[in-house]
């Protein structure tokens, strides 16, 4: 909708790796829409803030529904969508600043319920919007505003972290390849339960790492990322783990559970187990007489 | 004249206080008295100076009343702190074992323990605690016999033997005290019973108005006094489309609310002060996103952790203004347990009606106290529902010059709710004119809110009494006996705090004084009056204690009298 809207005013810079990531989300829930028949509207778009986030705004052709609400609160308010609206399919799209530092505390609690929500994390390994502050995957020593004597902590590890957490699917993508990524997006969402694709997606402005996910051989410097091996089986979650810790960046699907089921098939079962009953206000008012 | 009884059990946690106190409360209610039941206790699981009061009435009771008529002193130190608010001619009744001496004037030194023990079940301490008080109160013991059959008859093979032990225990109860020749003022019998009523604590009568006005997703983290309310939904708030879910965090509770409203459906949670202060930010949002929840504010003692277990009216200003920025959040505070029912329907009602958040606010004298009330008919509830988006908008969701349809995720519509300033499809923008529409649409909602009922008497006199929330028992009390004593006095109230309803603020602002009792420091509500161009003054407290009404009485002569003293000297 902004595309046709001049008042909206916030552009990427040339180059930016969010662009690819934008095309890879419209792919992918484009596709997911016609092949299951189901309007666009059905697909929900829950943004974080950050450079990353205004990707909610930047969407072509047929519109899904948005929300861009406050930093580090994508999960919570995902949670709530799905509480609400099991039917609806929902697409988290945030950077490594609001999804690892200030909203890292809900990782672990969606992946215990198994929400069945996709998110798709946009990792410039900076904070963008506030102008290129060290974020949670900031390599150690590197120098920013906010760490003039190089990054004192350690960089985390997020493919690692998400499994360890207990996260049911874990892909990782790269913003230059949108096709690939797109795939990924499209069988997150299908996944029945809590699904992160953690892209690589570089900053040309306060982080540019093309160069070195590519690697350039001339200069001697080893590719940052490579493609998972062909043989890898994402069921097996000790191999999805001794993936994540490789030094460069394994790109591809490590990890989907076999067995997952998500939070609503929980309640659903449980409910039928313990044979709950529905109780009408009257009945209950009843109950409180005296 | 109505006749009256207020009896308050005093000792260490897990004495058995609270449950002969709603004991009493349980059996004075089933033969038609009015009651009303209060307690305090120490933020701890076991143990700490606890007490518990119930006050018994043939009038309808505003307050848990002032002085005692009986006290029961399970252990020296409850003996010493609360000897002093026994009135005269009251009875104590005390836990004989705690003491070496016998003590003097009117009291009754029972070895509860012991006699309980004797009855073979050593449980029974609180039922000899009600025999002994239903006895100075020249209450029949057949009132009690029939309490125990109604609580101890479930069906079980044992159920006689339990039944008999109690009533054994009873009659311990009775004879103890029948022996001491000790009366107090007698009970006059029962009102009839006009209408059906019921037994029930703020909290959850505010849960089942909400329900009853479609609540469809609760989300909360626990927190005292707001925990039964979560607890309450876990336990009855199911059924197709109905979630209830614990969270892990009062940021994540909001959140997640926030996520159930934009998704089209009616949502709530819970907290006390701790929480609301995470949630402002996530309240921020729902304002400028213009998401329609509920978020319940039990009101303990604040700032920081504070007195968990105590109550306090100090959330107002949070309340209004709970984050940063140009916001002013609608607020809705019961005055009693009667109207939390209501309170929790008009909260859900003007949710959807503003496309909003809403505070319902309330506190732990309200949320935890029994009361018996009419029972309401829900097939009589208005359940409003937001204006839904047909897609003759477009996109527009944030169009025009004050509520815009809401377009329902997976309808017609789609358009971001966007927490940033945005434009009518909700895409961000910092335009300067785009921000003064969208902060006055924001702000022009409110008046949808302004048509709430209030309650006025006495108009003609210049200066009123104007309580707020849990407040208003005490106050009430406090305007009947200044009225009786012939204190030119009006009494102005409403449940509706923000937006005052508009005649009532016209009603405010022609008064030449407007006396607001409220149990906090700074004088919350009165500072927000006098914004609104009100002369407004506070009486305040702030021990973490509801107000007693002859306080009241006393303080509103001074303000009266003070008032009076400027007025002589211009
Ligand atoms: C509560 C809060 N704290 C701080 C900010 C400021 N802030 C906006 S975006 C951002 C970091 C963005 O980094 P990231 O999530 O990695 O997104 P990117 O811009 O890199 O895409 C911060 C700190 C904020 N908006 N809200
Ligand atoms: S600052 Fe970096 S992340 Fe933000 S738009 Fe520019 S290139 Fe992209
Ligand atoms: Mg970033």
């Amino acid at each position: 909708m902004s595309k046709r809207n001049p008042e909206y005013d916030f552009k990427w810079c040339p180059g930016c790796g969010d662009f690819g990531v934008v095309r890879a989300v419209e792919m992918a829930i484009g596709r997911r829409a016609a092949e299951r028949g189901e309007s666009i509207e059905k697909t929900v778009i829950v943004a974080g803030i950050g450079c990353s986030g205004n990707l909610v705004h930047l969407q072509e052709g047929p519109q899904p529904f948005g929300i861009h609400g406050i930093h580090g609160r994508t999960l919570p308010i995902a949670y709530g969508i799905k509480a609400g609206r099991p039917d609806l399919n929902v697409l988290i799209a945030a950077g490594d600043g609001d999804f690892l530092s200030i909203g890292m505390e809900h990782i672990g609690p969606q992946a215990k319920r198994n929400l069945d929500v996709t998110a798709v994390v946009m990792d410039n390994g900076i904070y963008g919007l506030t102008k290129g502050q060290a974020s949670p995957t900031t390599m150690l020593g590197v120098v920013t505003p906010t760490t003039p004597y190089g990054k004192l902590e350690d960089a985390i590890n997020p493919l690692e972290l998400y499994l360890t957490l207990g996260v049911s699917f874990v892909a990782s993508g790269i913003s230059t390849k949108p096709r690939e990524l797109a795939g990924l997006i499209q069988q997150g969402m299908d996944h029945p339960g809590f699904a992160i694709v953690h892209v690589q997606s570089p900053c040309t402005t306060y982080n540019d790492t093309y160069e070195a996910l590519k690697g350039n051989p001339e200069k001697g410097i080893e590719p940052g990322a490579f493609d998972i091996p062909a043989d890898h089986d994402p069921a097996d979650r000790s191999a999805a783990i001794a993936l994540a810790g490789n030094k460069a960046i394994p790109i591809g699907l490590l990890y989907q559970r076999a067995d997952s089921t998500p939070m609503q098939q929980r309640l659903t079962e449980a409910r039928a187990r313990t044979k709950v009953r529905t109780r009408s206000v009257d009945d209950l008012l009843t109950g409180l007489h005296i | 004249m109505g006749s009256d009884l207020v009896v308050r059990f005093a000792g260490e946690g897990g004495q058995g206080q609270v449950t002969a106190a709603e004991g009493l409360a349980q059996a004075a209610a089933q033969v038609g008295y009015h009651v009303q039941t209060f307690a305090t206790y120490p933020s701890q699981i076991e143990g700490g100076p606890t007490w518990a009061q119930t006050r018994v009435s043939t009038n309808t009771i505003l307050t848990q009343g002032d002085q005692l008529d009986v006290l029961v002193a399970l252990n020296r130190s409850a003996y010493e702190t609360h000897i002093g608010e026994l009135r005269e001619g009251g009875v104590l009744i005390y836990n004989s074992k705690d003491f070496d001496e016998q003590l003097g004037g009117l009291s009754i030194g029972l070895d509860v323990d012991s006699l309980a023990r004797a009855t073979g079940n050593p449980r029974a301490a609180n039922i000899i605690m009600i025999g002994a008080v239903a006895q100075l109160a020249s209450m029949p013991a057949d009132y009690f016999r029939q309490f125990i059959e109604a609580r101890f008859r479930r069906g079980r093979a044992n159920d006689d033997e339990i039944i008999n032990g109690n009533i054994k225990a009873l009659d311990v109860g009775f004879d103890a005290a029948a022996a001491s020749g000790y009366r107090v003022n007698p009970l006059d019998p029962p009102p009839a019973i006009d209408r059906q009523r019921v037994l029930v604590k703020g909290n959850d009568f505010l849960s089942l108005g909400a329900i009853a006005a479609g609540l469809d997703i609760f989300i909360g983290y626990p927190i005292s006094p707001a925990t039964t309310i979560l607890t309450f939904m876990e336990g009855n708030l199911n059924g197709e489309g109905k979630f209830v879910g614990q969270a892990t965090s009062e940021i994540e509770s909001i959140g997640a609310i926030v996520g159930a409203g934009y998704s089209g459906r009616k949502a709530m949670t819970s907290t006390a002060g701790p929480g609301l202060s995470l949630m402002g930010e996530g309240l921020g949002l729902a304002w400028m996103a213009e998401i329609p929840l509920v978020v319940c504010d039990v009101q303990r003692g604040g700032p920081a952790t504070g007195l968990p277990t105590k109550t306090e009216q100090s959330d107002l200003l949070t309340a209004l203004n709970p984050g940063h920025g140009d916001m002013r959040i609608p607020v809705i505070a019961p005055g009693s347990v009667e109207e939390c029912w209501q309170a929790g329907i008009d909260a859900i009602n003007w949710a959807e009606r503003y496309q909003g958040p809403v505070i319902l606010l309330t506190e732990m004298g309200v949320a935890e106290r029994n009361e018996d009330v009419p029972r309401p008919d829900p097939s009589l509830v208005v359940a409003e529902t937001r204006v839904v988006s047909d897609g003759s908008m477009g996109n527009k969701r944030y169009s025009g010059n004050g509520l815009a349809p809401f377009p329902v995720p997976g309808g017609p519509g789609a358009y971001v709710a966007n927490a940033s300033e945005h434009d009518e499809e909700g895409d961000t923008t910092h335009l300067p004119q785009v921000h003064v529409t969208q902060t006055e649409r924001r702000f022009a909602k409110l008046k949808l809110l302004e048509n709430g009922s209030y309650e006025a008497e006495h108009t003609e006199s210049p200066i009123a009494i104007m309580p707020w929330g849990g407040s208003k028992g005490a106050a009430r009390a406090a305007y009947q006996i200044l009225r009786a004593t012939g204190t030119e006095l009006g009494w102005l109230y409403t449940m509706y705090l923000n937006p005052l309803p508009a005649a009532l603020l016209e009603e405010l602002r022609r008064k030449e004084l407007v006396i607001v009792p409220e149990l906090n420091y700074l004088g919350q509500f009165s500072g927000v009056l006098r914004g609104l161009g009100v002369n407004a003054h506070s009486i305040t407290q702030y021990t973490g204690l509801p107000f007693k009404e002859q306080f009241l009485v006393e303080r509103v002569r001074e303000e009266i009298a003070a008032r009076s003293g400027r007025l002589a000297r211009v």
